[in-house]
């Protein structure tokens, strides 16, 4: 086969991702300036990864992969994740 | 295909195990800069107080301008990718330009940043450095690591791309055939991806 299989993205759907994007981190660095830690914490532990997840899903074409890519990815990421989980039982503890 | 002939195998391209193997590459990419995360998060725990202040050193407005800098040369690297799909080669090399300029643009900023830190004397072995308390040296140690490495990868991005705008010159690069350029675009991604992190840790940790 001489064609590339790759789904085509319409512009306005990067451009909207993007907007978005902007607009979550402007939301993040405007909850860590102006609340409380606690709350600046939690609004980094959500916003980062739906960032992250963001790019991943739409610009990284995750979203139009074969089911076998997106599970390879999301075992990798979910070992990093059990890693790190693993890091903070293990300080909690001591 | 038949595949039976010497030219009919050199025609053949595999596009999902060149993308496989793209993505097993970035998972060790991950993984990298991962450990290094898992050792911020050990010592964050360890000096919370230290690395609030340290965090004061770092100018945030900085870190959100290289965030939106980054953000919007994923934008353009996304773009060009739909350009070359659509035959539109020539929007397609513009675009993927922009994205060498806005990774200079955010290399500027992150030396202009940096300049100032070593005119402080902050830097690692620094003399200023080494009279903070020990949390905050290693916030500011961890902060040079992992912004450098990171600055590196950009580095390395901007000549994949460069490399990109010279196929996509040749041709190389066109409607039919596109993979090399989705692989070093989902490169740029991940770099990017990597500083998404980077600016809650150390921008806004005060």
């Amino acid at each position: 086969m001489n064609q590339e299989h790759g789904h085509v993205v319409p512009y306005a759907t990067f451009v909207k991702v993007w907007g978005v994007l902007l607009a979550l981190t402007m939301l993040l660095t405007f909850t860590s300036k102006r609340f409380h830690e606690a709350l600046s914490v939690w609004a980094m532990l959500c916003i980062t990864p739906l960032k992250a997840g963001l790019v991943f899903y739409y610009f990284m074409h995750l979203k139009f992969e074969a089911p076998l890519l997106k599970g390879m990815v999301f075992v990798a990421l979910a070992t990093l994740v059990v890693f790190i989980g693993m890091l903070f039982f293990d300080i909690s503890f001591r | 295909m038949s595949g039976s002939t010497a030219h009919g195998a050199a025609a053949h391209r595999d596009y999902a195990g060149a993308k496989i193997g793209m993505w097993l590459f970035l998972f060790t990419e991950i993984v990298l800069f991962g450990g290094l995360f898992i050792l911020y998060s050990a010592y964050r725990t360890k000096y919370p107080h230290e690395f609030h202040t340290a965090g004061q050193e770092l100018n945030y407005v900085i870190g959100v301008i290289n965030t939106v800098v980054l953000l919007t040369s994923s934008l353009s690297m996304a773009l060009s990718i739909t350009a070359v799909q659509k035959g539109q080669q020539r929007l397609a090399t513009w675009l993927v330009g922009l994205t060498v300029i806005l990774g200079a643009l955010f290399l500027v900023n992150k030396y202009v940043e940096w300049s100032a830190k070593i005119h402080h004397g902050l830097y690692p072995n620094g003399p200023e450095l080494l009279k903070l308390p020990p949390g905050e040296g290693l916030f500011l140690g961890l902060y040079f690591t992992m912004t450098g490495l990171h600055g590196l990868h950009v580095v390395a991005g901007m000549i994949v791309l460069s490399i990109m705008l010279v196929l996509l010159a040749k041709q190389r690069i066109r409607q039919d055939d596109y993979v090399k350029l989705e692989n070093a675009g989902l490169y740029w991604h991940l770099v990017d991806v990597i500083w998404i992190f980077l600016l809650p840790l150390f921008y806004l940790a005060a």
